[in-house]
């Protein structure tokens, strides 16, 4: 093998192709996928680079096929990963819960664009934020991330990998087709400069093995196809032994679990950027692309002398609902652009509690917000007239 | 915790190292042929001779669905209709594996029809086993894409108005290299098929016509489970090496049995490593 696994320099690269240098990076040595604009890009660049690794390239029947390919391939002890946008987000969500339920670790990037339906395939939208929390039924938590840059997507997918496989679950990157199709400066550091996480493997016999029996922190150790424990896996709900259980008890232990491993480690999980929010009297909540337009507006402001600042949300999903709620006594408003109809800031609502306003600045997609109506908004509430 | 006792001091059975016997007693209803066809995949697998930490089986959802829970092989249960993609991603990561599918019709033919035809096509090196009882099971007796014509099901009260597929014919149309149909009457010939597709590379599959005596047989009184048993058995035709598309899949006419299709095809693995000038696998595994 000739071919650099850790592409190490400086590179034009859009947000698909950073994808596609973050998974490698991470260790992904299988992708399986259907073509969907604005994310075909990632498929593209991914299935020329994974034969070069002796990785794995599937173009599959749909997104569903996709879906459980990734969850099959992990489930083979490789790390797997998928890429689409919102109709294929959409058909994915079935096996998405699989992967939940099943605690398989995989990453799934949304280059998202307007919607519904086949929507705006070329444009950009962040409409797929509350179907990534919830998209799936039955009730869960989920770790989606938000890349505001083709370096965030290089860097965000490394983390989605590795919050995948020590968390063991699907991680969702929650990208946007601006985003996507974007040419910036991707540096790619040195190999041994990259932190890699890989899932914990069980070291008892197999007599002794319970694969769903948890650690403190909420987490099992995984044994794959093949290391000798013969497990058994099923979407069903399942005791500590893999084994169907169809009672109350069984599913409030189950799914008590899953939703704890999260809920119980966010303070690891949530990471934010913060700028200028000391001594903000308003505050921005943003992320993704929206977090840029975000930034030129605090940028404007703070000239002005408005003391505005910036929360750009790393990850979306958990809510970083402790930092909003300590904010928020201090502030004028928290003001949240999205490109939708207002996702998010229904979680900025709940996390600020009535201790400060909340205002959305939003469209319904094909276009990113201009700084100029958020700066707009920032004026309403310094002159008190929001 | 001791996984592999008998909770119940019941006589071993010769396949018990193959079964996760604190799982037993199973949930299919008496009469059912689901366990003959277990029993012959379970003989098949021991006939091959392979480590059975180097099988793995992947079901999707129904009655047929539930073997993979009770198989001691590394298994997996996966979401209605997906087994095949799961277990394409499987092979994939791990080539070294011998990969089962086992699944009922519905789940492989209708809300599955699509990623079947698509394994087939690619020949991924997957051996399939359906269970075809003509109806869904689990949920209670519902038409299925194997229903007969006229057939009587809960949502088909006055006789199903649709054409059922032919297994075999869309199996081996596809693509497939190893196709044969047999009713679980014939064991001793599904058990030497099975094994055959075991030890066959490529999309390789194996129908089976059986009874479900609680819901297809009862709406459409074909009496005890032994007279279902015997009534496909008679109606069956061993006819070897015919045409899939001849091959008649009618129980009020003919149930065409046999191999239908045994032909040599480069893999899904073998075209990939050919084409990116590769020796597959070269796996950075995770552990």
């Amino acid at each position: 093998m000739s071919a650099r696994e850790v592409l190490t320099g400086t590179h034009f690269f859009n947000g698909d192709q950073a994808c596609c240098e973050g998974a490698l990076a991470a260790g992904c040595r299988f992708f399986a996928g259907y073509p969907i604009t604005p994310a075909t890009e990632i498929a593209e660049s991914i299935s020329r680079r994974l034969p070069q690794l002796g990785g794995i390239y599937i173009q599959m029947e749909d997104e569903i096929a996709s879906m459980a390919a990734v969850l099959g391939a992990s489930w083979g002890g490789v790390k797997a990963m998928t890429s689409t946008s919102g109709p294929g987000f959409s058909l994915m969500m079935e096996n998405i819960g699989l992967g939940i339920c099943t605690e398989t670790p995989c990453v799934v990037c949304n280059v998202q664009r307007g919607g519904p339906s086949t929507g705006l395939p070329t444009l950009v939208a962040q409409g797929d934020m509350m179907q990534a929390r919830w998209g799936s039924h039955g009730h869960y938590e989920i770790i989606a991330l938000a890349p505001s840059s083709p370096q965030e997507m290089f860097d965000l997918t490394i983390r989605a990998f590795n919050l995948s496989e020590q968390y063991r679950l699907p991680v969702i990157i929650l990208a946007d087709e601006v985003i996507g199709h974007m040419n910036e400066r991707v540096v790619i550091p040195r190999e041994d400069e990259i932190e890699i996480v890989n899932r914990p493997k069980p070291t008892v016999p197999r007599e002794d093995y319970l694969p769903y029996k948890a650690d403190e922190n909420g987490i099992t150790p995984m044994a794959t196809c093949g290391d000798g424990y013969r497990i058994h896996v099923t979407g069903l709900t399942h005791d500590e032994r893999g084994y169907p259980g169809m009672d109350a008890k069984t599913q409030e232990q189950m799914v008590s679990r899953l939703v704890g491993k999260i809920r119980n480690n966010r303070e690891k999980i949530i990471k934010t950027k913060n700028l200028f929010i000391d001594d903000a009297d308003v505050v921005i909540v943003a992320y993704g692309i929206s977090a840029r337009s975000a930034l030129q507006a605090v940028r404007d402001a703070r000239s002005e002398g408005i003391k505005a600042g910036l929360v750009k949300l790393e990850t979306v999903w958990p809510f970083p609902d402790e930092l909003i709620r300590s904010l928020a006594p201090q502030l004028k408003a928290f003001i949240m652009p999205e490109i939708n109809g207002g996702q998010m800031v229904l979680e900025l609502e709940r996390c600020a509690g009535g201790a400060c306003p909340v205002h959305l600045v939003s469209n319904f997609g094909g276009s990113i917000i201009h700084p100029g109506l958020i700066l707009s908004s920032i004026h309403k509430v310094i002159k008190g007239k929001s | 915790m001791t996984t592999h006792q008998n909770p119940r001091n019941v006589k071993p059975h010769p396949m018990d190292s193959l079964l996760r016997t604190e799982r037993i007693p199973h949930i299919w209803c008496p009469g059912c042929g689901i366990g003959t066809v277990f029993n012959a995949v379970l003989a098949a697998i021991k006939n091959t001779g392979w480590d059975p930490n180097s099988i793995a089986m992947v079901s999707g959802i129904g009655c047929t669905g539930r073997m993979a829970g009770y198989i001691r092989l590394d298994s997996f249960h996966t979401t209605h209709g997906r087994a095949l993609p799961f277990a394409t991603g499987l092979k994939l990561a791990r080539p070294q594996t011998k990969v089962i599918v086992v699944s009922g019709d519905g789940d492989l033919f209708a809300i599955g029809g699509n990623h079947f035809i698509h394994a087939a096509r690619r020949n991924m090196d997957i051996t399939v086993i359906c269970v075809n009882n003509l109806t869904y099971g689990m949920t209670g007796g519902q038409q299925a894409p194997s229903t007969p014509l006229g057939a009587k099901t809960t949502t088909t009260v006055s006789g199903s108005p649709e054409e059922p597929f032919n297994f075999c014919y869309l199996a081996s149309s596809c693509g497939a290299t190893y196709v044969a149909r047999w009713t679980a009457m014939q064991v001793r010939s599904l058990r030497s098929s099975i094994t055959e597709a075991l030890q066959k590379t490529g999309f390789s599959f194996v129908e089976v016509i059986t009874p479900c005596p609680s819901s297809f047989g009862r709406r459409n009184r074909m009496g005890s489970p032994l007279e279902m048993l015997k009534f496909y058995h008679g109606r069956s035709v061993i006819r070897g090496d015919i045409d899939p598309k001849d091959a008649a899949m009618d129980i009020d006419k003919e149930i065409v049995v046999g191999k239908f299709v045994d032909i040599e095809r480069p893999t899904f693995l073998d075209n990939y490593a050919k084409f990116n000038r590769l020796q597959i696998p070269h796996w950075r595994s995770t552990s």
